[in-house]
């Protein structure tokens, strides 16, 4: 078992076996979301109330929860940096601090056009839309940190710590936020709740987001193996496939 | 010596030691209750000076503010140690880091979270803040400054080592203030509208407890590394 933990390590390793995975996995994303898109776009029924405007849901839902999961992701990897020191997980973590970010803005964005033919309005201080703003200063915050140390050894720990210090602190500003917002409810507005939505909405939804779970491993993999690229630059095997693709 | 007695030698000597230093830098206090006071005093500039509308924000502003006067008087938390080689000393000590920033966070915490609770009724009168709510608002400051400053310790650790640390402590730390924050000012507004206000004190209780005892870790953890770069 350590013999693999300690291959994991290794950069050159990991670009050889994310190649083989890639080959794969990224057809299975592809074949995902198209399915669920098409099904989703043309398919799905119209909803009752909102008409077809309801559709971004599929790009909305799938972004907000992997923003979330991402977040995550981030910090297991930080946390394996910083307790084994192992290079990949520092790298796993930069590029899943930026793919979080993206996410989160995506998630906020489409949450924003979806809002103005339901609510009226781009923005609204929801719970769940406050949160995710939270998420994205959290985001923000690593990045902003990472970029702020010019040893970069140190910048990933310091960021690492970071990322784990807001772990702590997620579920309590989720909490937090929608205890508040439960206080100051506008009573116009309500949510489509995951449990209500039909089945023939439901299906195509969920394919989206195993999609979306699988487009986020494929990006993650492809942003890892330019770092790994960029920072072994210098090393033989790195020559060799510069040399082999000339 | 037993071990634990030498523990309490050595917190007692820190605390000592941190009292002595920032009674000395008496301006390192007494700044977050000049900020508190004149931000306060640019609301009713800003936004209205009629007494209703005020009443109505005064909960939301005095917190934001001694939030903001928390953050900002974190930022030299470490640094005075970080530049004269100090926090190095502590890190080669044999008592834990976790005790010697435990006891350093809270004597700022007495001398910056304290007096601005203590500042804070006559912001409560500026802001026009109904008078039954100012017990609740000094006590729910004495209880939400702690953990703002514990949180804020995390910050300082992170960025003690960078030249421009300001603005990026602010980025980071924001956003883990916002629970505080919550509760802190809803206490506040609860209070000023009569109800009984229980459930976010204990919170807040729980926030300062749940950060005496985690902040100074990742605080230690931190400032290991700030020295290591």
């Amino acid at each position: 078992m350590w013999a693999f933990f300690h291959k994991l390590g290794s950069p050159k390793w990991f670009y050889d076996i994310s190649g083989k995975f890639l080959l794969w996995l990224a057809p299975i994303t592809a074949i995902l979301l198209i399915v669920g898109t098409v099904w989703g776009l043309f398919y799905a029924p119209p909803d009752f109330k909102q008409g077809n405007s309801y559709r971004i849901i599929y790009i909305h839902v799938p972004v907000a929860v992997l923003s979330l999961s991402g977040y995550y992701i981030m910090a297991i990897a930080g946390a394996i940096h910083l307790i084994w020191r192992m290079k990949l997980a520092d790298v796993a973590m930069r590029c899943a601090a930026r793919l979080g970010a993206g996410l989160t803005f995506l998630a906020l964005f489409t949450g924003a056009v979806w809002g103005k033919p339901t609510w009226g309005t781009y923005w609204v201080w929801d719970a769940r839309i406050t949160s995710e703003l939270v998420l994205l200063f959290l985001y923000m915050g690593i990045i902003a940190l990472y970029e702020a140390y010019d040893n970069k050894v140190a910048a990933s720990r310091a960021c690492a710590v970071l990322a784990l210090v807001g772990t702590v602190n997620i579920p309590i500003i989720y909490k937090s936020v929608d205890w508040w917002y439960s206080l100051h409810q506008p009573a116009t507005i309500k949510f489509t709740e995951k449990s209500t939505i039909d089945p023939s909405m439901f299906y195509p939804l969920l394919i989206m987001i195993i999609g979306f779970y699988c487009f986020y491993a494929v990006a993650l993999m492809l942003h890892m193996r330019t770092e790994v690229l960029s920072s072994e630059r210098k090393t033989r095997w790195v020559q060799a496939l510069v040399e082999k693709r000339d | 010596m037993s071990p634990l007695s030498t523990m309490r030698r050595g917190m007692s000597a820190t605390l000592r030691r941190e009292l002595t230093l920032l009674w000395r830098r008496k301006s390192d206090s007494l700044n977050p209750l000049l900020f508190l006071l004149m931000v306060s005093s640019l609301f009713p500039l800003g936004v209205s000076p009629a007494p209703d509308v005020l009443a109505l924000l005064s909960p939301g502003i005095i917190w934001v503010v001694a939030l903001l006067a928390c953050l900002l008087s974190t930022e030299s938390m470490f640094r005075s140690d970080y530049d004269d080689g100090a926090l190095e000393l502590f890190l080669l000590n044999p008592q834990p880091l976790y005790f010697h920033i435990l006891v350093k966070v809270l004597a700022h915490w007495l001398l910056t979270g304290i007096p601005l609770a203590i500042l804070s009724p006559i912001i409560a009168l500026l802001l026009n803040l109904p008078p039954q709510a100012i017990p609740i608002l000094v006590a729910s400051l004495v209880l939400g400054t702690a953990p703002l400053v514990f949180i804020g310790a995390i910050g300082a650790a992170l960025t003690v080592g960078l030249r421009r640390g300001g603005v990026l402590l602010s980025l980071i730390v924001l956003p883990l203030y916002v629970p505080v924050l919550i509760f802190g000012a809803d206490a506040v507004k609860r209070a000023s509208e009569g109800a009984p206000v229980p459930g976010q004190l204990a919170i807040l209780a729980a926030f300062f407890m749940l950060s005496f005892a985690l902040a100074p870790l990742a605080a230690a953890g931190a400032l290991k590394i700030s020295v290591d770069s």
